[in-house]
């Protein structure tokens, strides 16, 4: 028998991962893992406000001449702001498709409940929602100053910081987001090896536990910048 | 043993479905669960009421035709087949509730009979070597290694029962469609369409409406065979590598 000449056109490698379910959710892992690199760089630097309102001013300014001289002055920190702002538009955009197929692809629950799968895997949705919601406050409340407690000051981030972790609500918000980011590491970096096909039976072991670590050292990380606040020790 | 048993009843795909609820009796604990069905569905026929229409073939676990959520488990609290769980398992006087496979793509024929033809078009789609194969080759025309050939009977042992889809909090097919991919993608028979196989066979999927994998590991939990999560990290990684090629080309 003569197999027939196929005719279909090859779509470009783009529309073939957007378009997939194991595609948009390879789209997921590197967006995800983008912003996890990021978030590690972010809470040790973060953690300089322990030595003091110079060397953490003088970090933040340095953040704006990274690169320099072959970057001109902010360049560097631009196109950083620009890959997170893409990573996190690509991660929430497949969150919500991928979520709405899953839901859509399951109609009828049963009857007989019976309780279901780990904790941080059942709070994927609703923590992610959390973390976007989180996402805007915070760059209103520390970068633009749009919504922040008492007068932004631009150039002097340890006393808007300070400022900010004064209030019980600023406090609040950021644990509360804080708890949320360690669950959704805790599952969302194993599940990204997963995703990407680095995971394996031998490798499993390896995986979870870095996964836990991550997920303990930026939720401590980052609380421990406004427990430092609350407890006067930076202020 | 006596049960009573809450059974889901739809008399046809487009009816409303309910729960209702029956009592059996004269249950013996070496019976299997189908055919403590057989005892409801007697009683049922001699009182003149429509018998509970439910899936089952060969009822020694190798055929993936029969398919009932026990108790809001696919097959029920052992890991096994429906046909080979036992009443055993279970105390007299227990009320057990017995519905059919849930998904979007698998939707409900009667009482406890979906259809699973989805799966038949995902198979189509790939599942399958083009390599005349006539009759049997002599064994050691073609070498396989030994790791190879495990790694393809696990993932040849998935009898397509759906209990996979039934179970996953997505309605995904992953772990059935996975287990078909790395079974043939690792063997050099399969070698031809390897690429071709994983990206065909994934849209079909897609294509069908079933969800996709959140990593909740449901799938493997209910699979009466073993297949492992970690086959749908192989399909993943397959599906990868077929991409890149198909864009490096
Ligand atoms: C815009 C806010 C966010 C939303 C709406 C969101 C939502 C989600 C959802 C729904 C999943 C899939 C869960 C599952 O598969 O069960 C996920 C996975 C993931 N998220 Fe997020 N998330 C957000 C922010 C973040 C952040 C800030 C990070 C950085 C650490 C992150 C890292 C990840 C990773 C690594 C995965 C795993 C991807 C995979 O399963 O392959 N997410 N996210
Ligand atoms: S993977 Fe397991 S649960 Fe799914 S269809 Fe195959 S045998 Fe059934
Ligand atoms: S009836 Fe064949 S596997 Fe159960």
């Amino acid at each position: 028998m003569a197999l027939a000449t196929r005719t279909d056109r090859r779509s470009s490698i783009a529309r073939t991962v957007w378009d997939s379910s194991v595609g948009k959710k390879t789209v997921m892992a590197v967006s995800g893992l983008i912003m996890l690199l990021y978030l590690v760089v972010h809470m040790i630097g973060n953690l300089k406000i322990f030595f003091g309102p110079d060397e953490f001013n003088h970090y933040a300014h340095w953040l704006r001449t990274v690169g320099a001289p072959f970057m001109h002055e902010e360049w560097t920190l631009w196109l950083i702001r620009v890959v997170l702002v893409a990573a996190v538009v690509a991660h929430a955009v497949s969150a919500y498709q991928l979520s709405r197929r899953d839901i859509r692809a399951r109609p009828a629950k049963y009857v007989h409940r019976r309780p279901r799968a780990s904790y941080a895997t059942r709070t994927m949705r609703w923590g992610g929602v959390i973390l976007g919601l989180f996402i805007v406050w915070h760059v209103l409340d520390l970068t633009t100053g749009t919504v922040h407690s008492g007068g932004f000051q631009e150039g002097h981030p340890y006393q808007n910081v300070v400022d900010t972790f004064s209030t019980w609500y600023g406090d609040v918000v950021y644990i509360v987001a804080m708890l949320a980011l360690g669950l959704h590491v805790r599952h969302g970096f194993w599940s990204a090896a997963q995703t990407l096909g680095a995971g394996s039976r031998t490798r499993d072991r390896a995986l979870r536990a870095t996964a836990d670590v991550l997920a303990l050292l930026l939720t401590a990380g980052f609380i421990a910048v406004p427990v430092g606040v609350m407890t006067k020790v930076v202020s | 043993m006596k049960l009573t048993l809450r059974v889901w009843r739809q008399r046809a795909a487009d009816a409303d479905g309910a729960m209702s609820t029956y009592e059996v009796d004269g249950i013996s604990p070496d019976m299997s669960f189908l055919e403590m069905l057989d005892t409801l569905n007697e009683d049922l026929i001699l009182r003149g009421e429509d018998p509970v229409a439910f899936d089952h073939d060969c009822r020694e676990g190798i055929c993936g035709a029969c398919s009932l959520v026990v108790n809001g488990d696919a097959h029920g609290p052992e890991r096994t087949t429906t046909c080979q769980l036992h009443m055993r398992s279970f105390q007299d006087g227990d009320t057990i509730d017995v519905e059919p496979w849930r998904a979007a793509a698998f939707p409900v024929i009667k009482d406890l009979v979906v259809d699973r033809s989805a799966f038949d078009r995902i198979i189509q789609a790939g599942g399958y070597i083009t390599a005349p194969t006539g009759a049997a080759p002599e064994a050691h025309a073609t070498p396989v290694p030994k790791p190879d050939a495990d790694f393809a009977f696990e993932h040849a042992e998935c009898i397509g029962c759906g209990a996979c889809v039934a179970a996953c909090p997505n309605g995904a097919a992953m772990l059935f469609t996975s287990a078909k991919i790395n079974h043939l993608n690792v063997l050099p028979q399969g070698a031809p369409e390897r690429e071709t196989r994983v990206l065909e066979m994934v849209a079909q999927m897609d294509e069908e409406g079933f969800g996709g994998c959140t990593l909740a590991g449901e799938c493997a939990t209910a699979c009466p065979k073993g297949i492992p999560l970690v086959s749908i990290t192989g399909m993943n990684r397959e599906w990868l590598r077929a991409t890149r090629k198909a864009a490096g080309r």
